[in-house]
C-alpha cells in the first residue's frame, strides 16, 4: 500500500497526491493527517491534487473528511490544482464537496490560508471594545 | 487460437489494489478508442466506482474491458460481474443518495449518468452484472 507523505512548511501541511490511490491509502491518508495536524499545531492543510487523474465518489468523500476533521483541529483546508476533466466528472456525478474551499493552484491555495490566519489573528486579537491590541497590529 | 488479444482484457476484483488495476486498464483502452480527455475521465470514474461496489457488495468478481464499435464510431464496453448477494431492489440502488452500506449513494446513480449506456442484471442470491457502454465522438 501506498502512504502518501505529508509535509510541514512553516504553519501549513502540504500533501501532494502523485499516485493512483487505493481505498486503503485514502484512509490512511485520513489518520496520519490527523495525527500530524495534532502533534505539529498547523493551522493550515493544503491538499494538491494536480497529478490526480481521478477523483471517484470514495476519493471525493476524503477530502471532505479531512476538511471537517481539521476543523475540530482548528485547521483550514484547500484543495487545489484539480484538473478541469476531474472537475467536469465530479459535478456529472454528484459530488458537491460541499464545505471543501478549493483553489486554482498552490500559490493561491497558501494565500487562501495566509488571509484565514491573519483573520484568525486578528480575531485572537481583539479586545473587549473591538479594538485591536498593539501587539497583534504590529504582527500584521 | 492466441487469446491474448488487444482488443479485450479481465481483471480479477478480490482487493483494494485490483480497483486501482481495473482504472489503469479501463485507462489504456479509453485513450486506444481515442476517448477526449474528459470523456477517458467519466469513464475510468464510472469503472472505479462500479469496481469497488463489485469489491464491497458483490464480494468480489472480475471486470472486463473491451473494445467495441457501433460501425460508425468506436467505443469502450466494461463490464462488471460478482456473485455475492445481488440486488433485491435495483430502482432504489439507483437512486443518488440511497445507500445499502456506509458510502454516499452516488456510485450506482452517478456511474450511469458518466456513461453513454448501463446495463444491470441482478439476481438476489446469485450475483449482478453491470455493462456500461462510452462511444468516442
Amino acid at each position: 500500500m501506498d502512504r502518501v507523505p505529508i509535509l510541514k512548511i512553516g504553519d501549513v501541511l502540504l500533501v501532494s497526491i502523485q499516485v493512483d490511490l487505493q481505498d486503503q491509502s485514502v484512509l490512511a491518508l485520513q489518520e496520519d493527517l490527523a495525527e500530524r495536524i495534532t502533534t505539529t499545531g498547523v493551522h493550515g492543510v493544503v491538499i494538491d491534487i494536480s497529478g490526480v487523474e481521478i477523483v471517484d465518489s470514495f476519493i471525493g468523500r476524503m477530502f471532505a473528511t479531512i476538511a471537517s476533521m481539521s476543523r475540530l483541529f482548528d485547521a483550514d483546508t484547500v484543495v487545489v490544482g484539480m484538473r478541469p476533466a476531474v472537475a467536469i466528472t465530479l459535478v456529472e456525478l454528484g459530488l458537491t464537496l460541499g464545505r471543501v474551499r478549493t483553489a486554482l493552484d498552490l500559490e493561491k491555495g497558501l494565500a487562501i490560508l495566509r488571509r484565514s490566519a491573519a483573520e484568525r489573528l486578528v480575531s485572537d486579537g481583539l479586545d473587549e471594545s473591538g479594538e485591536l491590541d498593539e501587539a497583534v497590529r504590529t504582527d500584521l | 487460437m492466441n487469446t491474448s488479444t488487444t482488443d479485450r482484457d479481465e481483471l480479477p476484483i478480490a482487493g483494494d489494489d485490483d480497483v486501482v488495476r481495473v482504472r489503469q486498464l479501463v485507462r489504456t483502452f479509453a485513450v486506444k478508442a481515442k476517448l477526449s480527455l474528459v470523456d477517458q475521465t467519466k469513464l475510468v470514474t464510472a469503472a472505479s466506482e462500479l469496481a469497488r461496489n463489485t469489491l464491497n457488495y458483490g464480494g468480489g468478481g472480475t471486470a472486463s474491458v473491451e473494445l467495441v464499435s457501433n460501425g460508425k464510431r468506436p467505443g469502450i464496453r466494461a463490464v462488471f460481474t460478482d456473485e455475492g448477494p445481488g440486488i433485491p431492489n435495483i430502482d432504489l440502488a439507483l437512486t443518488d443518495g440511497w445507500t445499502s452500506g456506509t458510502g454516499l449513494g452516488l456510485g450506482m446513480s452517478g456511474a450511469r449518468r458518466l456513461v453513454d449506456e448501463f446495463e444491470v442484471e441482478t439476481a438476489v442470491g446469485r450475483g449482478t452484472t453491470v455493462s456500461i457502454v462510452k462511444w468516442a465522438r
